[in-house]
């Protein structure tokens, strides 16, 4: 039995659309899963299911064991969550937060102490332990957050978007944390991003969410190879020729959606075409600016998916723009 | 120590440290309800020449005004704090542990008791040092605790509900002048049977507050005067009561945890 069991789970809203249309998933002990997806695809929602903050409209999940619903006390003890944003008090200290929580855990005394001590070392906060939270750094709260999640021995790890505004020097180094858990104690751990690079980082696997509903999953490597080819991206030195770069190019792939001022192809050779697009492109008088050639991501998956492109996506508004 | 009371102890701890460490929000509610005591008892002090009026001076009559407003500052503060647990996610965090609803409503008030015990002892000598006397002797001050602890529960708890229906700061502050007319539409100012007009007198008879002040004033200007303590504690239990009920039934709404 996995981790985590996921069948057939859904969440509807009052008055809107099911955030979680009827999703399946399996994690294995010890394992990473990327729950890749846009802002308001539905991964929040999950994870407060998974996590029994919030019963499911339908379907039925273990974690742990546990079955979400009828055992969400144990569940609870078995699980560690960081949920969005760090919610911390900021009137109180690093040290405060791992008494207040680890005593409503059941720790106490000298077991507490050392427990808290060590995992304010292991994230580096040991110096800022006994410094109220309202001056920690995005980076230090997202720290803390994860030591407090793991204050109580969890064997599964719930991560919403742990990383989202951090730095990338901090964004590093939460992924090594997080790794070194999976790895060395054999936690297995939910993570919830918007960030392909993340998931593509740590990953053992991802699925791909989508208005409510898994698109794909796959381990990051496979996914990538379900699109298959390389594509190119090529800004013109004069963006009024934009239109012409985009017919010279059409012959030789597939057309990808667009940042502004330049023209992507999904490339229907290869890497070999390139030569031949660059001697088109001359033949034309159409200035190349920039060429990029780009091996296929977990973009292109998303993309390839959905038919937008996640970067940038944005919140639901923006996709119904798109 | 069994396990709620260990709940209720860490989360009470918790509510006073965080008050404690926001000057801005415990300053007000000690400094306006004497700075009002000073004001109202130099301007209104021409009353104590009214027929009527008891025997006593204008400052020791309004001197229980002051632990009615600390009452209602109780409402906000454990109102208020809760409402931004709810709006951070905080409470989330709390409920991923084995955290009991009762725990989480009881140590919140914990936090409010405390305080109103401190904004209490503020009042009470920010009276000795204008001159009050407690008629009622040192048992009195000891009831006149007593009732503060059972007011603050009570508001305490109204403004926990609040918070839990509506998870927002702001709808908790909206109760704050809500309970401020009410207090208004009090005896503070004049006994009842001296407010001259007849709606005013009519609201006084009706308004709750009223058996609270009176209760707070008798104990220190009267003494022991039992039926208006017994109608005084009577009516701070219903309304403890009321706000109990309240916070449980919106914890179950806000609480929807498995």
């Amino acid at each position: 039995m996995g981790a985590i069991e996921v069948r057939g789970l859904v969440r509807e809203f009052k008055k809107g659309p099911r955030a979680v249309d009827g999703i399946d998933l399996t994690v294995a002990e010890g394992e990473i899963y990327g729950f890749l997806g846009p802002n308001g695809a539905g991964k929040s929602t999950t994870v407060l299911m998974l996590t029994t903050l919030l019963p499911p409209t339908a379907g039925t999940a273990t974690v742990a064991g546990f079955d979400i619903v009828k055992q969400g006390a144990e569940v609870r003890g078995a699980i560690g969550a960081a949920l969005q944003e760090a919610a911390l008090d900021k009137f109180l200290t690093g040290r405060e937060h791992i008494k207040l929580q680890g005593s409503l855990h059941g720790m106490k005394g000298v077991d507490l102490k050392r427990r808290g001590d060590d995992l304010l070392e292991r994230v580096g906060l040991t110096d800022a332990a006994d410094r109220k939270v309202g001056g920690y750094s995005g980076g230090m709260k997202r720290r803390l957050d994860l030591a407090l999640a793991l204050l109580h021995n969890p064997r599964v790890l719930f991560l919403d978007e742990p990383t989202t505004g951090l730095d990338p020097q901090s964004r590093t180094a939460l992924w090594d944390e997080v790794a070194r858990l999976a790895r060395e104690d054999g936690v297995t751990v939910f993570l919830t991003t918007q960030y392909l690079e993340e998931a593509d980082a740590l990953a053992n696997r991802v699925g791909i969410i989508d208005h409510g509903k898994i698109v794909i999953e796959g381990t990051p490597d496979e996914l990538k190879a379900s699109v298959g080819r390389s594509s190119v991206e090529i800004e013109p030195h004069d963006i009024a020729r934009l239109a012409d770069l985009e017919r010279t190019l059409a012959p030789f792939g597939t057309p990808l959606a667009m940042r502004g001022g330049s023209a992507s192809i999904r490339l229907n050779e290869g890497v070999g075409d390139v030569a031949a697009i660059v001697r088109a492109l001359d033949a034309e008088g159409i200035g190349i600016h920039q060429l990029r050639l780009r091996e296929p991501t977990l973009d292109d998956v998303f993309l390839e998916q959905t038919g937008r492109s996640l970067e940038g996506s944005g919140d639901n508004e923006d996709d119904a723009e798109q | 120590m069994s396990t709620l009371a260990l709940q209720v102890r860490v989360i009470s701890e918790r509510s006073v440290r965080r008050t404690l460490r926001q000057p801005a929000a415990i300053i007000p509610a000690i400094v306006f309800p004497i700075m009002l005591l000073f004001v109202s008892s130099g301007g209104l002090h021409a009353a104590e020449n009214l027929p009527g009026f008891p025997n006593v001076s204008y400052f020791d009559f309004a001197l229980a005004v002051t632990f009615m407003q600390g009452a209602i500052f109780a409402t906000g503060g454990a109102g208020t704090d809760l409402a931004t647990d709810i709006d951070t996610g905080f409470l989330n965090r709390l409920a991923l542990t084995p955290m009991s609803g009762a725990a989480l409503v009881i140590g919140q008030l914990g936090g409010a008791i405390v305080l109103g015990v401190f904004q209490a002892t503020c009042y009470l000598a920010a009276g000795f040092i204008g001159g009050a006397t407690i008629a009622s002797g040192i048992g009195g001050v000891l009831v006149l605790y007593l009732l503060v602890i059972l007011m603050a529960v009570g508001f305490g708890a109204l403004g926990v509900a609040a918070a839990l229906r509506t998870g927002n700061g702001e709808a908790v502050q909206g109760l704050f002048p809500v309970l401020f007319v009410l207090l208004f539409l009090s005896t503070i100012n004049l006994p009842l049977a001296l407010i001259p007009i007849t709606w005013f007198r009519w609201v006084a008879t009706v308004n709750p507050i009223t058996y609270l002040v009176n209760a707070v004033r008798s104990l220190i200007i009267t003494g022991w005067d039992w039926p208006t303590l017994a109608v005084g504690f009577g009516v701070a239990l219903a309304i403890a009561a009321l706000g109990t009920v309240l916070s449980a039934a919106a914890l179950r709404g806000r609480l929807q945890r498995t």
